[in-house]
């Protein structure tokens, strides 16, 4: 028997299991007087999943409203923060929309799977702002390369994103695969996409027009991700018990790639008011989301949602997150336009109900209304939580611990090798091979470059042409934000905004994963508060907005939370792609340059790291300004045509960048260093890049340095078959070779 | 008069902007062919670009064949039409038994992306005619199911009337006798595992043009004829 509003009024103290729900006494009581009665059981599932930490941003939103309050002026935003994906201009008349957001405790449970429908998900975001994707990247975080469940999680996540990405069509130009122990029971995946629209194209998530129709297309509901709603069905309403459900996703990418294509058919034909993606919370935080934003009011029929299993419940249907799913608000005049595109591409299509100007969404199950509600009150006025924040207690031991107590190395060679054959240094190709990079033809720059470049002017047929393109680049570092998270997440922003900067492009806006343990332990909750300052602090500096992002909170096991980890990524223009830098040594007979000072800095260093598992004292300098200098001077390096390559300096410093740079192309150099070695190729100093130039253009460089007042030094000169760091090491970049490649395929086969 | 390529789109083909850009950048006319249509739109040749064709459900290629504009096309390429299928389209094409042999899963159990090393065995090919013989070019190949298969004799006919197009130096995949692309015995008929339509333009894709050949290739034989 089907919970109906009547019913629920007739009986007030019927229990719930809002408990079972994860939801709180006093969240329960809140919805009993918004409603002015106890809920019905798919109220309940809709409040329950809309108020849940992940769809209401409860714990976070009182911090992240900085990256509004502190936001620099830019032109170029679009669309900000609270829509599927911001949206920033990148000139003659195109924008680009992007946006990263975490799969992580699915990909735990069920790599494959959980990595697969992240990228789905991610990619609907973005199709969802009236866009066309056009490539995706993949920050991902293991446990130890050597621990037993990194060989369960890591080829499944691999393979989860290959299968899906892959079949979808889009090239996946980057990313990170980081490793450490920390990471174990608790894999990071973030996904981030990107799509390209006209300015005057944005769609957004709106349900105007009384009369309007809600349609549902694409794959039918399924009992997907529906642990929870399960619970209520099963456990309220002497239902049939229903069996355990996979709380997992499963992704079909063929039917998202139907809708991709459907969906810009339908763009194009202007039939399309309102759109939203189904995702977490599914129909619930479509109609909700929907509804709120537009006239106010809508009804559906949940009996007409198409279903993958007839068997489901109301509340079941209202919390799946069956995959491949979008909801459109279409003018009743153009329902045929509408349904035959969907007919021409296979994708089932079904008009569910229609907007109201009524205030209250309505939904009926066999003829009796079940769900009564304003639809503001799920979608936009969840409880907000300041929690209680409390400074670590060893964090001033851990910052005391500084890293000047380790032995230096006698044999900088030895160290060189070590470094690049360790696995977050190591080469990731064995990762990076299995993912399509040049589907669509238009990846100018990827994996290993530092950042991934696409040309804009051949994405959409009959669009005017452009010389731009675009430039992405995520970064994030785990243990410079366990020692300091305010630092450490403005580390991550300036090390993204570099990556996007060496290849020639302007950095724009950003976008953020953050990425930490339970919002209840006040320990935590101060790493997040810390990394949420200096990143809207650092965005303000560095004057790129934050047009979106995703919180995971909850990484943790038992009271084992994993390092801070704010990934961010920086989307940058560059005004003719013609002029993107390569990374590292192209040709011989090259001036090779160190742009940028560098001190002994050695806390949550890779070296410190691998050679002696140390972590302690405080993270590089984030020198903001210094960022901001260097950027200036190689995109304007880049648009003069000076710069034949580039490359960041970042983890394992100048030793490990000197050797990325000699695997490029498989081109050696000679360098020589003037100070103290060891600190002069493995320092991580911040706000750093190596850089190759012609010998006859070389002055003009030092010149455009100077004028930004960057330091540039001569290190030496490309060419030979050996990397030489004159009297210090020389090794051969066959050498290299080896080491760096053979680390991943000799742990995962 | 200008040489028409029809370019296939099957639900979930991947490749035919790709293909359809390459074959604009030879001067060449890109046609769109629908695969629900049983209409060829009276082009010179065809294109069966790469993808994952009804999602590969089934067996690659297993359920494009029987897309309405492939009873359009098997017939006309048994007459001599120039059909040139890449990774899915060579899937299909054997399939579609225009070729023999089969694609089936890498011998690394990985799906592979890599740009490949690659010899040009014969320009005896509408497809390959731009090429010397013996020519080492470089293609990207980005396939989880391309390890090519066939009976002993087969093979042995295949080498024997030089039906083998492509061969792969550093085999990728386990394809047997290194094969990366054949051709049917008339040669108007070509299957290649690695991506011409990567390798065309020097700011994008692969770092080699070496596609552009197949696709010179076929200009040259529709002009020509």
């Amino acid at each position: 028997m089907t919970d109906n509003v009547e019913r629920a009024a007739g009986t007030p103290d019927e229990p719930m299991p809002f408990a079972e729900l994860g939801m709180k006494q006093d969240e329960y009581d809140r919805v009993k007087e918004i409603l002015g009665r106890r809920p019905t059981g798919s109220e309940l599932a809709i409040y329950s999943v809309m108020w849940s930490e992940h769809c209401s941003y409860k714990s976070s939103k009182v911090h992240l409203k900085q990256f509004a309050t502190k936001a620099p002026k830019s032109d170029a935003l679009l669309v900000g923060m609270g829509e599927n994906a911001g949206v920033v201009d990148i000139g003659d008349g195109w924008a680009a929309t992007f946006k990263i957001e975490s799969h992580n405790h699915p990909s735990y449970v069920e790599p494959h799977q959980g990595a697969a429908t992240g990228v789905g998900g991610i990619v609907r975001d973005i199709m969802s702002m009236g866009a066309r994707p056009i490539a995706v990247m993949d920050a991902l975080r293991f446990g130890g390369a050597d621990q037993n469940d990194t060989r369960r999680v890591l080829p499944g996540v691999v393979e989860g994103i290959s299968s899906y990405g892959n079949c979808l069509g889009l090239p996946n130009i980057g990313g990170e695969v980081v490793f450490d122990p920390c990471y174990i029971g608790n894999p990071l995946v973030n996904a981030l996409c990107v799509g390209l629209l006209r300015k005057d194209q944005i769609k957004l998530a709106t349900a105007p027009g009384p009369g309007n129709k809600v349609v549902l297309f694409g794959a039918s509901t399924g009992p997907d991700g529906i642990g929870g709603a399960s619970v209520l069905a099963s456990a309220t309403f002497e239902d049939e018990s229903q069996a355990k459900r996979p709380a997992v996703q499963v992704g079909d990418p063929f039917m998202e790639k139907l809708l991709i294509e459907c969906c810009l058919e339908l763009y194009a034909a202007d039939v399309v008011v309102g759109i939203q993606d189904l995702g977490a919370a599914g129909v619930s935080c479509a109609t909700t989301e929907l509804a709120a934003k537009g006239t106010g009011g809508m009804s559906v029929d949940l009996n007409l949602v198409p279903l993958r299993d007839p068997s489901l419940r109301p509340e079941e249907i209202l919390m799946s997150e069956s995959q491949e799913r979008m909801m459109a608000v279409v003018r009743p005049s153009d329902i045929p336009a509408f349904t035959a595109i969907c007919e021409k591409w296979d994708v089932p299509a079904t008009v569910i109900g229609e907007v109201t100007d009524t205030g209250r969404l309505v939904m009926t199950w066999d003829g009796e209304v079940i769900v009564d509600i304003p639809p503001g009150t799920a979608a936009d006025d969840g409880p907000v939580y300041e929690r209680p924040l409390r400074e670590p207690a060893g964090q001033a031991a851990l910052n005391a611990d500084v890293p000047d107590r380790l032995d230096r190395p006698a044999d900088l060679r030895a160290t060189l090798l070590e470094l690049l054959g360790s696995p977050n240094l190591a080469s990731k190709e064995w990762v990076t091979s299995q993912y399509d990079r040049y589907v669509r033809s238009n990846t100018v720059l990827a994996q290993p470059a530092d950042a991934g470049m696409l040309r804009v002017s051949e994405v959409m047929a009959g669009a005017e042409p452009t010389t731009r393109g675009i430039a992405l680049a995520t970064d994030g570092n785990g243990r410079y934000a366990k020692l300091d998270p305010y630092a450490g997440a403005q580390l991550a922003l300036a090390e993204a905004y570099r990556n996007v900067a060496v290849t020639g492009a302007r950095p724009l806006a950003v976008t953020n994963c953050l990425n930490f343990g339970s919002p209840e332990d006040p320990e935590v909750m101060w790493q997040f508060a810390e990394a949420v300052r200096g990143l809207a602090d650092a965005c303000r500096t560095l004057g790129v907005p934050v047009t979106g992002g995703n919180v995971s909170f909850y990484n943790q096991t038992g009271a084992t939370a994993i390092h801070p980890t704010p990934v961010v990524g920086v989307l940058g223009v560059i005004d003719d792609v013609a002029r993107r830098v390569p990374t590292g040594f192209t040709t011989e007979g090259l001036r090779v340059a160190l742009l940028g000072e560098t001190a002994a800095e050695f806390g949550g260093s890779e070296w410190a790291h691998v050679a002696h598992g140390h972590l302690g004292g405080l993270p590089p300098q984030a020198d903001l300004e210094a960022e901001r200098s260097l950027a200036a001077v190689l995109v304007s390096a880049a648009a003069e045509g000076l710069l034949e390559g580039s490359h960041d300096l970042s983890d394992g410093g100048l030793a490990v960048a000197l050797a990325e740079s000699c695997l490029a192309r498989g081109v050696g150099a000679s360098v020589s260093l003037t100070d103290d070695a060891f600190t002069g190729l493995f320092s991580e100093s911040a706000a750093r890049a190596l850089v190759t130039v012609r010998p006859e253009a070389f002055d003009r460089f030092a010149k455009l340095c100077a004028d930004h007042e960057v330091p540039c030094y001569g290190l030496g000169a490309t060419g030979g078959a050996s990397l030489v760091v004159e009297g210090v090491l020389e090794v051969t970049v066959a050498e290299l070779r080896e080491t760096h490649a053979g680390t991943l395929p000799a742990l995962f086969g | 008069m200008s040489a028409r390529v029809g370019i296939v789109t099957f639900p979930g083909t991947l490749d035919d902007q790709d293909a359809a850009r390459a074959v604009r950048l030879v001067g060449a006319e890109a046609v769109p062919l629908w695969h629900a249509d049983h209409d060829l739109k009276g082009v010179d040749a065809v294109f069966l670009p790469g993808g994952f064709s009804y999602g590969d459900y089934l067996r690659c290629g297993a359920i494009s064949r029987f897309a309405p504009l492939m009873r359009e096309l098997v017939p006309a390429a048994r007459q001599g039409l120039p059909v040139l299928g890449t990774c899915n389209g060579f899937q299909i094409l054997c399939e579609a038994h225009l070729l023999p042999g089969a694609l089936t899963r890498n011998a690394s159990l990985h799906y592979v992306c890599r740009d490949q090393r690659l010899k040009v065995e014969t320009t005896a090919t509408p497809w390959t005619n731009a090429f010397a013989a013996g020519q080492e070019i470089v293609l990207p190949i980005k396939h989880g199911e391309g390890r090519y298969v066939a009976s002993a004799d087969t093979l042995a006919a295949l080498e024997a009337n030089g039906q083998v197009v492509v061969r792969y130096l550093g085999n990728p995949n386990g394809s047997l006798n290194d094969i990366a692309g054949i051709r049917n015995e008339a040669g108007n008929v070509v299957g290649l595992m690695p991506h011409p339509e990567h390798a065309v333009e020097d700011l994008v894709g692969a770092p080699s043009t070496d596609g552009l050949g197949f696709f010179t290739s076929i200009l040259k034989k529709l002009v020509d004829a």
